[in-house]
């Protein structure tokens, strides 16, 4: 296994009291593979990975538990120097917004090329070289003329082309990607994604695929991980997910999207709204919005119960979720 | 200071000449604005409605070198009770042409009809009673309410501009009577915006949009910045109103899916321009433009089984710049179909020869010379 996250734990320290963004999450990433991490905003998908990254803001945020390993180290018992190394050289991130990722005041063949001459220690002129084929390579047109550019003369299709280029630029072996694509249009979004794709293959890497789009975690992903208010509430692979969601959560996700092929009835909606992390409801935290909530919901904390090989719900009752349709 | 290059706006003829004048007093067009219209009939047609934004140089003696051309002269109609969804990437102007109809912005050439009153040149009394029927709901929940002001203060400023709607002594009781059709607790009223999460802003906005009893609503991406579960409540929300109140919608989104749902009609813009428009099943099962079924193929859909069978169109190339567009028409940079003619003519916004005769869903207006019908929703 490339990556493994065993029972993480990241609170925040705020005025208000002490916000739990994670609470006990365990995902996996082999080689290759591409794991789609959906949840909506304050799921702590987004804090999950910055903690994988090492790029949390430490205070507020503290990690309070759990093991990151990653080929087999943990992360979290590694020092500043030793993690930086592996940060950039070994895994990757792309972010979302690439115009406040990248830095204004230097060209992208610049911030290109700082990789190398930083973690490689290449000369000034290599490294422009390589910033070129890179440009090249992320298939951004009259990349030779271009490199000299700033960000903001850059679409924004362009821009994550760039910042996808800096995170290929090591050839490392994880990449994680946080809503690469929810400021583009969508047409631009597919081809971004396209590219995205591609290069994993060649480059064989790990992919963790942040987002709240079902539908780009149909189109790309192996298997999903949903999460909900810092726990993760189902892993699967992603056609059986899609098939037969095994918890209420994913299965009220499912079918209050509409869809495209076809004129739908009302939508169905969740109920209610999501938790305030200060307090999170005791028990299930879903079950203030859960249909199918009963009293032991309440009261137990659902572990991750084994659905068969491969899958896993955080649902008492996720038999019942899996047969009803 | 330079004029503006008078550049010929093509007509689309197929859209019917609105014949009303506007009238001659203030207090007919007042009272034309206010007249009602019959559910089906047209509420509002637009009519070759363009906005160029200059585009100036020097500080001292300001230059115009050029325009951004965000709206180039696009037609349609809104019916009573109806929605039209209005699709398009970011920079096809779609959000221009809503500003447009709230007269926020002075369209530079073209009509803009509110019950056959040209509201582009209504000024005064007038002007002020089509505003009140004509209101909008903002994208950003947390951006379109004052963090300063109460919720109550948010919608009740409203009647502060139009007194007529709501006398003084009832306005406390009317903005509760709102709050609880949106689905607020009434007791809300003295709280402030950020005591409400992103789906309830949404509802205050929704609240304030509502208030003046309007017929039309202008709804500008009103759910892109919610979460998926509270997209749901939000849109069934405002499904509910519409019947309740009669509204109209102008739903304007980049969202296919949920466009799809909430929509009877929908355009597809792009680059200032209209490239299509039909009902929903014509423009999402039969789509003849090669930029809508474009856009539709590249739409992921939650379902893996259709990775493999669905045909996806990707596009070469971002979207060109709209102050400097192709010539001709303005998708044919990007179009796999595009030929000589492209280049030169630019293709009329009307029923495309071929499928006039027969009473096919491909039968619908579509801005492309080479205009057929390709089915790129449906897997294979």
């Amino acid at each position: 296994m490339l990556l493994e996250v065993r029972d993480l734990h990241v609170e925040f320290h705020t005025r208000d009291g002490v916000a739990k963004a994670v609470n006990g999450v365990n995902y996996s990433v082999a080689e290759g593979e591409t794991l789609a991490v959906l949840g909506e905003s304050g799921s702590g998908k987004s804090v999950t990975a910055q903690a994988i990254m090492g790029i949390l803001d430490t205070p507020p945020g503290r990690i309070s538990g759990g093991e990151i390993l990653f080929k087999d180290r943990d992360l979290l018992k590694l020092g500043a120097d030793e993690r930086r190394t592996v940060r950039g050289r070994e895994m990757a991130m792309i972010f979302q917004d690439a115009l406040s990722s990248l830095n204004p005041v230097l060209s992208v063949g610049d911030q290109l090329g700082e990789m190398f001459v930083v973690h490689r220690g290449m000369s000034r002129k290599d490294a422009r070289a390589k910033a070129v084929e890179l440009m090249d390579r992320v298939r951004i047109p009259a990349a030779r003329e271009r490199v000299g550019d700033f960000p903001h003369q850059f679409s924004g299709g362009m821009r994550q082309r760039i910042m996808i280029a800096m995170a290929m630029a090591l050839e490392p072996s994880l990449i994680i990607a946080d809503e690469p694509t929810t400021a583009l249009d969508v047409t631009v979004q597919a081809q971004v994604m396209d590219l995205l794709a591609e290069l994993q293959r060649e480059l064989d890497m790990g992919l963790i695929l942040i987002t709240h789009d079902l539908g780009v975690v149909a189109d790309v992903a192996d298997k999903i991980a949903v999460m909900y208010a810092g726990r993760i509430v189902e892993t699967s692979p992603v056609h059986a997910i899609y098939e037969a969601p095994a918890h209420p959560y994913t299965k009220g996700l499912l079918r209050s999207i509409p869809r495209l092929d076809q004129k739908g009835q009302e939508l169905y909606a969740i109920k209610g709204l999501p938790p305030n992390l200060l307090h999170i409801p005791p028990g299930c935290a879903f079950h203030p919005r859960c249909p199918q909530a009963r009293e032991v919901c309440r009261t137990d904390v659902p572990p991750l119960y084994t659905v068969d090989a491969e899958r896993r719900s955080a649902c008492h009752f996720w038999k019942e979720t899996l047969d009803e349709r | 200071m330079a004029e503006l290059k008078k550049e010929p706006v093509d007509a689309t003829p197929n859209v019917a000449e609105v014949g009303t004048v506007n009238a001659a007093t203030e207090a007919e067009a007042v009272a034309a604005v206010d007249a009602p219209v019959a559910q089906g009939e047209p509420i509002l047609q637009v009519r070759n409605l363009v906005k160029h934004f200059p585009l100036t140089q020097g500080i001292l003696f300001k230059k115009q070198v050029g325009a951004v051309k965000a709206v180039d002269g696009i037609s349609f109609d809104l019916y009573a009770g109806e929605t039209l969804g209005i699709v398009g990437e970011s920079g096809c102007g779609k959000s221009t042409v809503a500003k447009l109809l709230m007269t926020l912005e002075r369209a530079t050439a073209g009509e803009v009809f509110y019950k056959g009153q040209d509201i582009t040149k209504l000024s005064g009394r007038a002007l002020k009673a089509v505003r009140r029927n004509i209101q909008m709901v903002f994208q950003d929940p947390y951006t379109s309410l004052n963090p300063r002001m109460t919720v109550g203060d948010i919608i009740g400023e409203t009647f502060e501009i139009h007194p007529e709607v709501a006398p003084k002594g009832e306005r406390r009781r009317k903005v509760q009577d709102l709050l609880d059709v949106v689905g607020l607790n009434p007791e809300y009223i003295n709280r402030y915006p950020h005591q409400f999460s992103g789906g309830q802003r949404q509802r205050i906005g929704i609240a304030r949009g509502l208030a003046l009893n309007p017929e039309i609503i202008i709804c500008d991406e009103p759910v892109s910045a919610l979460d998926v579960s509270v997209q749901a409540q939000v849109i069934n929300l405002m499904e509910k109103l519409q019947d309740e109140f009669n509204l109209s919608y102008l739903f304007i989104a980049h969202d296919l899916s949920i466009v799809r749902h909430i929509s009877d009609r929908v355009g597809v813009m792009y680059l200032g321009k209209m490239a299509e428009i039909g009902t929903d099943t014509q423009i999402y099962d039969h789509p003849t433009h090669p930029y809508t079924q474009a856009l539709l193929s590249a739409v992921p859909v939650p379902d893996p089984d259709a990775r493999e069978g669905r045909e996806r169109i990707i596009l070469s190339g971002d979207v060109p710049s709209p102050a400097n567009p192709p010539s001709g028409c303005r998708f044919r940079t990007r179009c796999w179909k595009a030929q000589d003619k492209c280049a030169t003519e630019v293709p009329l916004l009307a029923v495309p020869e071929r499928f006039r005769a027969s009473d096919t869903p491909a039968a619908h207006e579509s801005a492309c010379h080479f205009a057929e019908e390709k089915d790129v929703v449906h897997a294979a």
